[in-house]
């Protein structure tokens, strides 16, 4: 069992080619930590976040429909008022509120969505103990690897793409 | 300013950064080193008392209306709008302004919204939360605000669905939790940045629970753009429908000058227009108070003016449609309130609206203003005076020339009317100083990107 390499680099360009060259040599790269979302790095580490539109869709209509519905009901079967003669079921008045309310559902599922696609909130984590770590969200770009097998050819093939610092994680 | 001066001539090294070079270390230290070494002076200390009289100010008039009752500002039975409408339209337009315009930004992948984009969407929380206090204060019977929540009661009673302030009731509500959501967002990788460089236990527990656990990994971020943009493209109609429903709360009425259906839509330029001049004077006093002149260049304040230009025309061209209309309809009424806006009580207000909405952005069309600060400043604080003076003006320019000739009067504005106009301007001011204390400003992952898209980072 051996256990990922954590590099430290200085500039995005460097990370993305150690990243390229690792995964042809066939290392498994399990993730990067940077200080911005890298375009290059997208499609890297595994498919897209599955949950968080969906979620929100359904959110979304859900409450436009429960709150249309309690339009309805309140105002045609449990409370109808005549207003200046105007219909009890006034659809075109009645669609702005679920509207608001639809999107804030939305929002709100999204959210929660983000989170669990996220693993959040998790306060504290192993890699917070790795050095250097805190520099991933300012100014250094890390990037997390499997090797394949032993972990000596993967730690020379990152230090010669211009790892600072390459460190192994403690599971 | 100082250090912007020879980059004016065409000699900035990057569009958007104005700075030969700026690393991501540079960018982070720049932005969150006030907050957390302790980059105040005290100009800060200073404001911030000089704003509590302000604060105090809003708290009591707020206090008095609500216990006395409504007829302490200028109300009567003619002009039974006030200044709590018109100062809720111009805070919900500025309120609407921050979201509309990071969102849109983000959607049309406008690169320099980086800079703006974090304190134009606390501008939005600070106006619409202020805003919302305003029905309330006219609603006459405040205790029984509650009242527009649907929620099973012992009086078997619903809200009215057809009533604008229902409408109203929803909209503020759904955007404020909305954008604090939008606005949060975009704060979390900055809040993990925030947590690595404290230097205290307790910045490092506080700014570390705000966080929740970020670590920056390529999932994180993926999953967070993936909602980010989703919250981008839902912003942009729910900014519209919010302040579309601001509208309606006049168009849905019977009055004359009013009743029109270029409401909505007039009424969302309006708060684009007002509320970015709001964005751009924001910009100019933080990115001299927090020295961010690397980061805030004139290009986007060039780009800025640009919008409000464009925004300006768009409102010279909304009241010209609405004198047109009345004309056109040959509704007496119609005719006779725009006959009044021009020549009745409140004419001097209406001309100074006109000038200041409509005749003076148009010195916008000059590069050399549109990259001078104090130009923009004056033009900015213009622009807002204008848009307020709209807003008190749709109000009582119908209302003290409705149908009924035998009810026309004028308003009589109070003292307690200038301390619910003034005092939330302190509490605004004071809110955003404390935010400025203590979170950053300027959303720095954004500003770290932006300066390698630049090439300003290597």
């Amino acid at each position: 069992m051996t256990t990922p390499l954590l590099a430290e680099f200085e500039s995005p360009e460097a990370l993305i080619r150690a990243w390229a060259r690792a995964r042809d040599e066939g290392h498994r790269a399990v993730d990067a930590f940077t200080p911005f979302p890298l375009e290059e790095l997208a499609e890297a580490f595994g498919p897209p976040p599955r949950l968080i539109r969906p979620a929100m869709a359904a959110a979304g209509f859900g409450a436009a429909a429960l709150l249309y519905a309690l339009q309805w009901w309140s105002s045609v079967h449990d409370y109808p008022l005549n207003a200046g003669g105007r219909p009890l079921h006034s659809w075109p008045v009645f669609l702005l509120v679920p509207f608001e309310v639809g999107v804030l559902a939305a929002a709100v599922a999204g959210f929660a969505a983000l989170l669990h696609s996220c693993g959040l909130p998790r306060l504290h984590h192993p890699l917070f103990v790795m050095p250097q770590f805190e520099r991933a969200s300012q100014d250094r770009f890390l990037l997390l690897v499997a090797p394949k097998g032993d972990p000596a050819p993967l730690r020379a093939l990152l230090e010669a793409a211009g790892a600072r610092l390459v460190a192994e994680t403690h599971p | 300013m100082s250090g912007g001066q020879p980059h004016e001539r065409g000699g900035q090294p990057h569009r958007l950064i104005d700075a030969p070079h700026l690393g991501y270390g540079a960018i982070t230290a720049a932005i969150a080193d006030p907050v957390q070494r302790g980059g105040f002076g005290r100009i800060w200390a200073i404001t911030l008392l000089c704003m509590l009289p302000l604060v105090l100010l809003t708290i009591g008039a707020i206090g008095a209306v609500l216990t006395v009752g409504i007829g302490l500002s200028g109300v009567n039975t003619t002009v039974v709008w006030g200044f709590s409408i018109a100062n809720y339209v111009w805070w919900i337009g500025i309120g609407n302004a921050g979201t509309l315009i990071s969102s849109m930004l983000l959607l049309t992948r406008q690169r320099w919204r980086a800079s703006i984009n974090r304190f134009a969407e606390a501008m939005t929380l600070f106006a619409a939360a202020i805003a919302g206090l305003f029905p309330i204060i006219h609603l006459g019977r405040p205790l029984y605000a509650y009242w527009l929540a649907p929620y099973p009661n012992t009086m078997a009673l619903w809200p009215q669905w057809r009533s604008a302030l229902v409408w109203d009731f929803w909209a503020i509500l759904s955007y404020l939790l909305f954008s604090i959501l939008f606005w949060f967002t975009g704060l979390l990788p900055d809040l993990a940045t925030m947590r690595d460089r404290a230097t205290t236990r307790r910045g490092q527990v506080i700014y570390g629970a705000l966080a929740l656990g970020w670590r920056n990994s390529a999932r994180h971020w993926r999953a967070y753009e993936t909602y980010h943009l989703t919250m981008a493209a839902l912003a942009v109609p729910l900014v519209c429908s919010v302040h579309s429903i601001v509208g309606l709360d006049f168009a849905a009425s019977l009055m004359p000058g009013w009743q029109e259906s270029i409401f909505p839509p007039y009424f969302v330029v309006g708060a684009m227009f007002s509320g970015f001049a709001m964005v751009v004077l924001l910009a100019i006093v933080i990115r001299w108070g927090l020295k961010l002149q690397a980061m805030i260049t004139p290009a986007h304040f060039d780009a800025m003016a640009k919008v409000l230009l464009f925004a300006s025309i768009v409102m010279a061209f909304s009241y010209a449609t609405e004198w047109f209309t009345a004309w056109i309809g040959g509704e007496h009424a119609d005719r006779s309130v725009i006959g009044y806006a021009f020549s009745g009580d409140y004419a001097p207000l209406y001309g100074a609206l006109l000038v200041c909405n409509c005749l003076c952005p148009q010195a916008l069309w000059f590069a050399r203003v549109r990259r001078s600060l104090p130009c923009l400043a004056i033009l900015c604080v213009l622009i807002n005076v204008g848009m307020w003076l709209e807003r008190i003006l749709i109000v009582w320019n119908t209302l003290s020339h409705g149908h009924a000739i035998s009810l026309w009067r004028t308003y009589q504005t109070s003292l307690y009317d200038l301390a619910i106009l003034f005092g939330p301007l302190g509490l605004f001011v004071a809110l955003f100083l404390v935010l400025v204390r203590l979170l950053p400003i300027v959303s720095m992952h954004e500003v770290r990107q932006l300066a390698r898209d630049e090439g300003a980072a290597r």
